[in-house]
């Protein structure tokens, strides 16, 4: 914007730019207003969960049908904060989600964008089938997986550091890392890097290819660090749904020192459902997410676009 | 790839033509084997954990395995098949996710782009409104349809709001249980839900637009429309066709807020091929069947993507 | 060249998954060990349930006082998805000794073989029938208690519509329930009058609702041979029940999909009579207080009728120690365990001798209505290893059927499916 405010200023169609410029403010007001609009429309649900999280049961079901629902009006209080820790073992709960996804999210990266380098970058034979075969992956969902995978993970040899040493075994239930090895890779993030990096100039390897470098360093040296906004993308669409999972941890985690945080949710539905306590933990579990999202979003501006390699 | 090559003339100029081809044939073996070594691991895990699952799973679509059953399942051939095809709630359910995947698609891409466009601009509170956007997407699935439940009662909010806004003109119908409002219910919420993962997506496309064909087209006064056009949406190409094809499978795959806020119901207006996989597989404890109806559901995504990405015309 | 870098490339991935299924073949199934080492595991859907986790596990802490050979310990899981966990369990042999089971799967678990004949020390005949797992009869589970169902509304408000409260001896009958509907409707304070929890989903709609379809004269299933759902599902009797449902929806008595919560609604005079659990009961005295009735189930021809069966427990069949398992079970059953934990769950204990130790189920007790509701009409779902699919179309004909469905062709269609599976598997006869 400044760079064209100077322009207009300097060039002999001022009169003209400077109209453009006044247009370009006024639709700015409709930008804001668009923006804010949006805002409002994404956090009002939020809020009523937020809100609802400070007030006992009877109230969020009387406080439904008014604006009341939105406000923290009536008997407010932190109680709900207060009984999540007597039900659910949350702290421990969510030590064991950020250690699984971020060794998750961390692999997932390594992982995937060398598969995505190899089919972008480099000459394997067959990679279009490859590359069709990955995404075709995407198309099953997990539900039906589910019980054939539980089977298959349980016949996986395995090993165990004891007392007595370290000895192979059979079956991966009850562990973490039936929690993460499974989802390291993932069709959607070698795909979403396979795109990114096609959009990098292949001039740039080949000239590191001339000076003699070989294709990991390549990869480590001149893709890697112009594809920060893949990078931070891949992060947070790995840490969701690892996040998120919960259908996955209850049949395979036994042992409740190893569940991780969404299992939690389900604590609070008993006979009598603890509507307070559920927004409560919600609000609790949302927060290390949106802590993350914002330390990573930065990295959306450091682009190709903006670290001055010209297309 | 050999001819837009613009090499560094100097090195060019050094390395005669005869050892260079020597040296690509060498190359080309030793680059075969550093590939096939970078691709390994994910393929190897996805073979492991996605690859071995679906064939045993899609497998048992042709035996009458029970989930919970003191006898070993025996093969029955295509029997599933053939109640499939008789089976009136499936093809319920395949119109369903259709008319679902037919909305969501151009509604959920077309609103995740104008998002990211609205906050991919460095202005103040940038960083406020990307994190507004994200929220539904980082909250339980879980809890948010929990929220639409209550939201969507015949006196909750959006009733309420709804008459507010029209002064009592409007009454708001029983979203969740008619079945003319069902549907679309479910697809404004899913929207809502999942718009801020596919800005995310569109987000990091724009990033591969350079920043000077934005400054050239400013030196030149050209209109914001002409900047989306020309510049934008040219250079998103890629993107596109990822985005089309993401959002497609995820809206067949149709199942979390069927399962929270409706169960298929009423009179199966919502319900989908995953929910209906489900609760055959689950509830129903009719594992051979459930994984027929996933075959065919895997079947008929998959013509869909290859489909979209013949017409998208994307080269890999 | 290139074929023979593709054929690497699938072979490697090939060999990958066969060593790794050969060496689980090879070792066998690893799991179904526990019990051994004077160790032994019991699982529990009582996760996040803090009064009745905290019962349950002062009881285990009393057993593994009480002796030294075994040590109990318990695992708990949250009850929505706790079936789930266990399926995946058993798919990989990975069940404890001691698991815990709604009432009416024990049939299913039993004809599966999860589940071994219990062999306890006490007595069970002083248990509520209600309490028992039977299945081809063997006992293969045990309850610490029931629950029942209950009309709830406030004393008030009948009176004001000069409507009687209803009491165990002299239920509300069809006619009588009609005309209360109308009259509270017509009052205009209530949307829906009457909330029966149509929203609620799960076990909901068979525990709830199939009593009513008995108290027609209807059933789930053809008791004599459990072979067959035709004549009693859909026969006039059932019609008539599924008529009677809509009606309560097409009248607008009834919201055909309730609130999550119709307890909270009930406490909320949303609604002015609530069909609900005797687990609402607390919270609902709690609420309303004295003005607070609690009413036995209609009588719609066939007298009141409730559901029996709730949370039981069953010893596997992979347990190394199945007297272990037993010994720990009959420690559990004496009275004070029963009513300790029936305290922490405000639920029904199972026997008279434990009723005796819990305030409220003493004779004249405020909660001992539940306790006859309980003994005088509760009626099992129906004890065959079909029960959870016969649940599950049970559930969607009911919907329905609410939802403004054809009585008769929903029911028609219920019975095709339910007659199908049981033939599809063999009659669920045991082997």
């Amino acid at each position: 914007m400044a760079i064209a405010e100077v322009a207009t200023a300097v060039t002999p169609h001022a009169v003209l730019g400077r109209s453009t410029t006044k247009k370009k403010r006024s639709l700015d007001l409709g930008g804001w207003l668009l923006r804010v609009g949006l805002a409002v429309l994404f956090l009002f649900p939020i809020l009523f969960m937020f809100v609802s999280s400070l007030k006992p049961d009877q109230q969020i079901f009387g406080d439904l049908s008014s604006i009341a629902a939105f406000l923290p009006v009536g008997n407010i209080s932190m109680d709900n904060y207060a009984a999540v820790f007597d039900r659910v073992p949350a702290a421990r709960f969510l030590v064991n989600s950020i250690g699984i996804s971020a060794i998750t999210v961390i692999a997932g990266i390594l992982v995937n964008s060398l598969a995505a380098f190899a089919l972008s970058r480099m000459r394997v034979r067959g990679k279009s089938v490859i590359l069709t075969l990955i995404i075709a992956t995407l198309i099953v969902p997990f539900e039906t997986l589910a019980l054939p995978l539980v089977w298959w993970v349980n016949q996986l040899p395995s090993f165990e550091l004891s007392e007595l040493g370290f000895y192979f075994t059979t079956g991966w239930i009850d562990t973490y890392h039936v929690q993460i090895i499974p989802f390291i890779a993932n069709a959607f993030s070698i795909y979403l890097f396979h795109q990114y990096f096609e959009s990098i100039p292949k001039e740039l390897d080949e000239a590191a290819r001339m000076d003699g470098a070989g294709w990991f360093r390549i990869y480590r040296q001149v893709i890697m660090p112009l594809s920060g906004p893949a990078i931070a993308t891949v992060a947070i669409l790995t840490f969701l749904p690892a996040w998120n999972s919960y259908l996955w941890p209850l049949m395979v985690v036994q042992t409740e020192e190893l569940r991780p945080v969404m299992v939690g949710v389900q604590y609070f539905f008993q006979l009598n459902v603890s509507w307070g306590e559920v927004m409560a933990y919600s609000t609790l579990i949302t927060l290390p997410v949106v802590a993350l999202f914002i330390a990573f979003q930065r990295s959306f501006v450091n682009s190709i676009a903006s670290s001055g390699v010209k297309g | 790839m050999t001819p837009t090559i613009v090499r560094p003339p100097a090195t060019a100029v050094s390395v005669p033509t005869r050892t260079r081809n020597v040296k690509r044939d060498r190359t080309s073996k030793s680059e075969e084997r550093a590939g096939l070594a970078m691709l390994a691991p994910a393929v190897i895990l996805l073979a492991l954990f996605i690859f071995v699952p679906a064939i045993l799973a899609f497998g048992l679509a042709f035996t009458n395995a029970r989930l919970i059953s003191p006898y070993p399942a025996t093969f029955v051939g295509f029997n599933n098949f053939a109640r499939l095809l008789t089976d009136p709630t499936f093809f319920r359910a395949l119109l369903n996710v259709g008319y679902f995947a037919l909305v969501v698609v151009p509604m959920q891409a077309g609103l995740a782009l104008v998002m990211a466009i609205l906050i991919n601009k460095q202005v103040k509170g940038t960083t406020f409104f990307r994190t507004v956007y994200f929220l539904p997407v980082v909250t339980s699935m879980v809890v948010v349809s929990l929220l639409w439940l209550f939201m969507y009662r015949q006196d909750g909010l959006i009733n309420v709001i709804l008459d507010r806004v029209t002064f009592g003109l409007v009454t708001g119908p029983d979203w969740l249980n008619d079945t003319s409002t069902s549907m679309p219910a479910i697809i404004l919420m899913s929207v809502w839900q999942g718009v801020g993962f596919h800005m995310i997506i569109w987000l990091s496309g724009l990033q591969t637009i350079p920043a000077d064909l934005y400054e050239a087209a400013d030196l030149d006064g050209v209109s914001r429309w002409q900047r989306f056009r020309y510049i934008t949406w040219p250079g998103l190409s890629a993107t596109r066709s990822l985005i089309l094809v993401t959002i497609t499978i995820q809206a067949l795959s149709l199942f979390t807020q069927i399962s929270v806020m409706t169960q298929g119901g009423p009179l199966n207006s919502t319900t989908t091929v995953v929910y209906e996989a489900v609760e055959s597989g689950f509830a129903q404890q009719e594992t051979g069947y459930a994984s027929a109806i996933s075959l065919v559901f895997f079947i008929i995504v998959l013509l869909i993507s290859v489909a979209q990405r013949f017409l998208s015309r994307e080269k890999i | 060249m290139r074929h023979a870098k593709k054929r690497l490339v699938v072979a490697s991935v090939l060999v990958t998954g066969l060593v790794a299924a050969l060496t689980g073949c090879a070792s066998g199934p690893t799991g179904g060990s526990d019990g051994n080492n004077g160790e032994l595991t019991i699982w529990t859907h009582n996760g996040g349930n803090t009064a009745e986790l905290a019962a349950v596990q002062a009881v285990v802490d009393g057993y593994n006082g009480s002796q030294d050979e075994t040590t109990v310990k318990l695992q708990a899981f949250p009850q929505a998805s706790y079936n789930d966990s266990v399926v995946a369990a058993a798919a990989a042999s990975k069940l404890p000794c001691i698991v815990d089971i709604d009432g009416p799967n024990v049939p299913n678990w039993a004809w599966a073989k999860y589940l071994t004949p219990l062999d306890l020390s006490v007595d069970l005949s002083e248990n509520l029938p209600s309490t028992l797992g039977i299945w081809n009869g063997e006992t293969y589970s045990v309850g610490h208690y029931d629950v029942a169902l209950a009309m709830f509304a406030r004393k008030s408000v009948l009176a004001d519509a000069g409507i009687r409260v209803a009491t165990i001896d002299q239920p509300w009958t069809q006619e009588e329930f009609s005309d209360a509907l109308k009259t509270l409707k017509a009052t205009g304070n209530w949307k829906n009058p009457l909330d029966i929890g149509t929203g609620d989903v799960g076990e909901w709609y068979p525990y709830a609702f199939s009593p009513l379809l008995q108290s027609f004269g209807g059933d789930l299933i053809d008791r004599g041979e459990y072979q067959s759902a035709d004549g009693v599902l859909n026969g006039p009797e059932a019609l008539a029940w599924a008529e009677w449902m809509q009606s309560l929806a097409t009248n607008d008595y009834i919201a055909t999909k309730s609130g999550a919560d119709p307890a909270l609604d009930f406490q909320n005079n949303v609604t002015a009579i609530q069909y609900g659990g005797s687990w609402a009961a607390t919270n609902n005295t709690e609420a309303i207080g004295d003005d607070l009735a609690v009413m036995p189930s209609i009588d719609l021809g066939e007298g009141s009728k409730v559901g029996g069966g709730s949370w039981q427990w069953g010893v596997t069949t992979g347990c190394a120690n199945p007297e272990a398992a037993m010994d720990y079970l009959s420690y559990s059953l004496s009275p004070e365990n029963i009513a300790a934990i029936s305290v922490a769950t405000a639920t029904i204990p199972a026997t008279d001798a434990a009723a005796a130790l819990v305030p409220g189920f003493e004779e004249g007790g405020n909660l001992a209505i539940f306790r006859e509701f309980s003994a005088k009409s509760a009626v099992l779902r129906p004890e065959t290893p079909a029960y959870p699919f016969i649940a599950t179309e049970f559930t969607k004909a009911t919907q329905d059927i609410i939802n403004g469905g054809d009585p008769q062709q929903t029911l028609e269609a219920a019975v095709k499916a339910i007659d199908a599976n049981i033939k599809s598997n063999g009659g669920y006869t045991q082997k």
